[in-house]
């Protein structure tokens, strides 16, 4: 079975992608079931909604995460079988990008930007505050699921400095105080 | 009806814009007033957004920083007549942070309501492409060469001459490549185009396919940019469906189709053949050069990369010529530069100011000195790979070359505001960390290079060894100067080196004294 989906591979015309067809020394995959899980389901229906196009890779790695929280291990072959690609070149993309989470995330996910137009305005003080407020370190989830903590590197919104981003949403000029009342605010939207 | 204009600006709504629209819009009803609200872009005064603005007959006056809780009294005054009030500012384009501009690229921004095609062509929106799709594709280089566009995404490389090298080679396909990875602190401009004024990066990379006979384009954006990102995908389609993008533009025969892609948090993406990979769906690994990406670039075909200021400069290039931007600028810096004053600062925002502005006129004219009140003591220029400055260098002006003779770079035009508490070998540290956690690992002297910097700047810190350990630290920037692929390994020593020569004390520090200073703090 050369692609689970029926798309042909070779569809995105491209032909540099074209060449790699022969190089797909993970036979063993094959031989695994197609999909099981619905993490696997979601993957295989990401891909196709891609045109199991390999060049679509990181789009296709942002949507699922966006549906599963993460990139779960069990979806890497799939996906690879769908593009046609090595589970190893899933894997490098998967593990290059910061992007990319392979565990699953708290309810949140607050970046707090710790670039230098933020230092000069206490990012570093922030980045404390926002450890010991939550009970955890940057990357690490708080002990109720709810958030989890990562540094980025610049959100575009340097001149209101100190900036985070929570999903979609940004925010500027973010000291202690403020960074208590958008959490607490985070809080009240999920009791609701 | 009354016009009422606020930001729809990432920068804007990250300090309350939406929340500031709901009010005007209750209130409003309330009152019985029919009004009309516009999510504008940034008019680039980022201190005082939200600044909202009112359409009257002597023109726009502007309110701001406006908050939720400010709208009642703002109606009470009579703002939708422009009457006085205390966040007020009179006429925005009298204001003078945003009169002493030379906007050119930003011309529109903030003024048009950014996904509205009919706005884009009465403020002389498509001009540009219309006369290049009568003109033949040399005849479109020539005009931009002749206006001596360099490249805003830092290196400085003449745009004309990129563009000659696709145009005068044979290939069935050729892309054109946009690279809105905008990874530098200190820098917004991209975004602010982008979600002020999509349609004219769409035009300008549209000048670029007729140019070079491209059919199609990629907008490469960071992920940290979701709202530029839902503004290009929208505006893109509108284009489409109004057949300024699509197989037959504007009956021309000419066909550009244009996709968005989106990052996933890697700044050395930004560098061009990293980006091209990430393009593809890979790991952003740098590729080696030659090949060039003019001659073999994405999926290896010949392909223009340029920064979104690049090819958002060209719309006015076509439609003035030339001749018109050449004129603004000093000596190879030609035209005009977004400038972002950013970081420890009391005002600040996006100065569009033709080369020649010094770093002093732009934060202290501009930017009006720190946010905190205390004393500049440094400025990183061009990113984090950029130089620190101290004030005795603020005179230098902005030109790629005047720049590079005082060791620094302009690169993308950000400018990030130290007060007197920044501790500079913290800095360097930070720059040599920050290598660490984004080399994309190819060479050796980056991806190790790095991490032993920090190291070494650690022991200079702790006083240990520490005339040994700044040899050691320079000879270290030395290696990675020379054995770096591209300029993440290669500038990393940039701002290294520039703190310790320039602000040579806080790398001397005795370690007794810092900890009754920290003490004292
Ligand atoms: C580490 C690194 C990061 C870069 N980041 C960007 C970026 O975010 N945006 C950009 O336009 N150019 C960036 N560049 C420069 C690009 O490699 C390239 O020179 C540029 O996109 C060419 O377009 P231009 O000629 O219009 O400037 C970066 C370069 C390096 C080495
Ligand atoms: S200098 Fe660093 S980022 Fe550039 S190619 Fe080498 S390892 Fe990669
Ligand atoms: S440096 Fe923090 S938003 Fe740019």
């Amino acid at each position: 079975m050369r692609n689970i989906s029926g798309v042909d591979g070779d569809s995105q015309g491209s032909g540099i992608m074209g060449k790699k067809t022969p190089r797909r020394p993970l036979d063993i995959i094959d031989q695994q079931p197609a999909a099981s899980s619905p993490a696997e389901i979601a993957a295989l229906a990401t891909c196709a909604r891609h045109g199991n196009k390999p060049d679509e890779l990181l789009e296709i790695l942002h949507e699922l995460q966006e549906h599963v929280g993460y990139v779960p291990e069990a979806t890497l072959p799939v996906i690879a079988k769908a593009l046609n690609i090595s589970r190893a070149e899933v894997h490098g993309v998967v593990t290059f990008y910061h992007d990319f989470r392979r565990e699953p995330a708290g309810r949140h996910v607050i970046k707090i930007c710790r670039a230098e137009a933020c230092q000069s305005m206490g990012t570093e003080h922030l980045c404390q505050h926002a450890e010991q407020t939550l009970g955890t370190k940057l990357g690490g989830t708080s002990a109720d699921g709810a958030y989890t903590i990562e540094a980025v590197y610049c959100l575009g919104n340097c001149a209101l400095s100190p900036a985070i981003l929570i999903g979609d949403r940004l925010f500027g000029k973010v000291d202690p105080i403020r960074f208590d009342s958008i959490v607490a605010g985070l809080n009240k939207e999920a009791a609701e | 009806m009354i016009t009422v204009y606020v930001p729809r600006d990432a920068a804007a709504l990250s300090v309350g814009a939406d929340d500031v629209a709901a009010a005007i819009a209750s209130q409003a009803k309330a009152a019985k007033k029919d009004i009309r609200i516009v999510r504008n872009g940034s008019r680039g005064m980022l201190f005082l957004e939200p600044l909202v603005e009112v359409d009257t007959p002597n023109g726009r006056v502007a309110y701001g920083p406006v908050a939720a809780g400010d709208v009642a009294d703002l109606f009470s005054a009579g703002f939708l007549d422009g009457k006085a009030h205390k966040l007020g500012h009179g006429l925005t384009e009298k204001i003078p942070y945003f009169a002493k501009q030379e906007r050119l690229t930003f011309a529109r921004c903030g003024i048009t309501d950014p996904l509205s095609i009919e706005d884009y062509r009465t403020h002389g929106g498509f001009d540009g492409l219309t006369k290049a799709l009568s003109m033949k594709g040399s005849e479109i280089v020539e005009e931009v060469t002749t206006s001596g566009l360099r490249g805003r995404g830092g290196a400085g490389f003449p745009t004309g001459i990129k563009w000659k090298t696709v145009h005068d080679i044979k290939g069935e396909q050729k892309y054109i490549a946009c690279n809105a990875d905008e990874g530098d602190s200190g820098t917004f401009a991209d975004r602010m185009l982008m979600e002020g004024d999509p349609f004219c990066l769409i035009e300008g990379m549209t000048i670029a396919a007729v140019a070079v006979g491209a059919t199609k384009g990629y907008i490469y954006i960071r992920s940290e940019y979701p709202h530029a990102v839902k503004v290009m995908r929208e505006a893109i389609e509108i284009a489409r469906q109004t057949h300024w993008l699509g197989d037959d533009i504007q009956g021309s025969g000419k066909a550009f189709e244009l996709y968005v892609r989106m990052g996933a948090g890697a700044y050395i993406c930004g560098e061009e053949t990293s980006m091209l990979e990430s393009i593809e769906g890979k790991r952003g690994i740098v590729r080696f050069k030659p090949p060039i990406p003019a001659i073999e670039g994405l999926f290896g075909k010949p392909t223009i990369i340029n920064n979104v200021m690049s090819l958002a400069a060209v719309p006015i290039i076509l439609a003035k010529g030339g001749a018109f931007y050449r004129d603004y600028g000093v000596g190879r810096s030609r035209g005009t530069l977004a400038f972002q004053i950013a970081g420890n600062i009391k005002q600040g925002g996006l100065v569009e100011k033709a080369f020649g502005v010094t770093t002093r006129e732009l934060i202290e004219d501009w930017g009006g000195g720190t946010a905190t009140g205390r004393p500049v003591r440094a400025v990183q220029i061009g990113g984090p790979l950029g130089a620190y400055l101290p004030p005795a260098k603020f005179d230098v002006p902005m030109d790629y070359e005047e720049f590079a003779k005082a060791d620094a770079m302009v690169g993308h035009g950000g400018l990030v505001v130290f007060d007197d508490t920044v501790d500079m070998a913290k800095q360097a540290r930070f720059a040599m960390e920050f290598c660490a956690i984004e080399s994309c690992g190819k060479c050796t002297p980056c991806r190790i290079g790095s991490m032993r910097g920090v190291e070494v700047i650690d022991k200079i810190i702790a006083n240990d060894n520490r005339d040994m350990n700044l040899t050691l630290l320079e000879d270290l920037c030395v290696t990675m100067t020379d054995g770096s692929l591209c300029a993440m390994g290669g500038l990393t020593p940039m701002p290294v080196m520039s703190a310790v020569r320039n602000f040579p004390e806080d790398f001397h520090k005795q370690t007794a004294n810092k900890f009754i200073a920290d003490a004292a703090e």
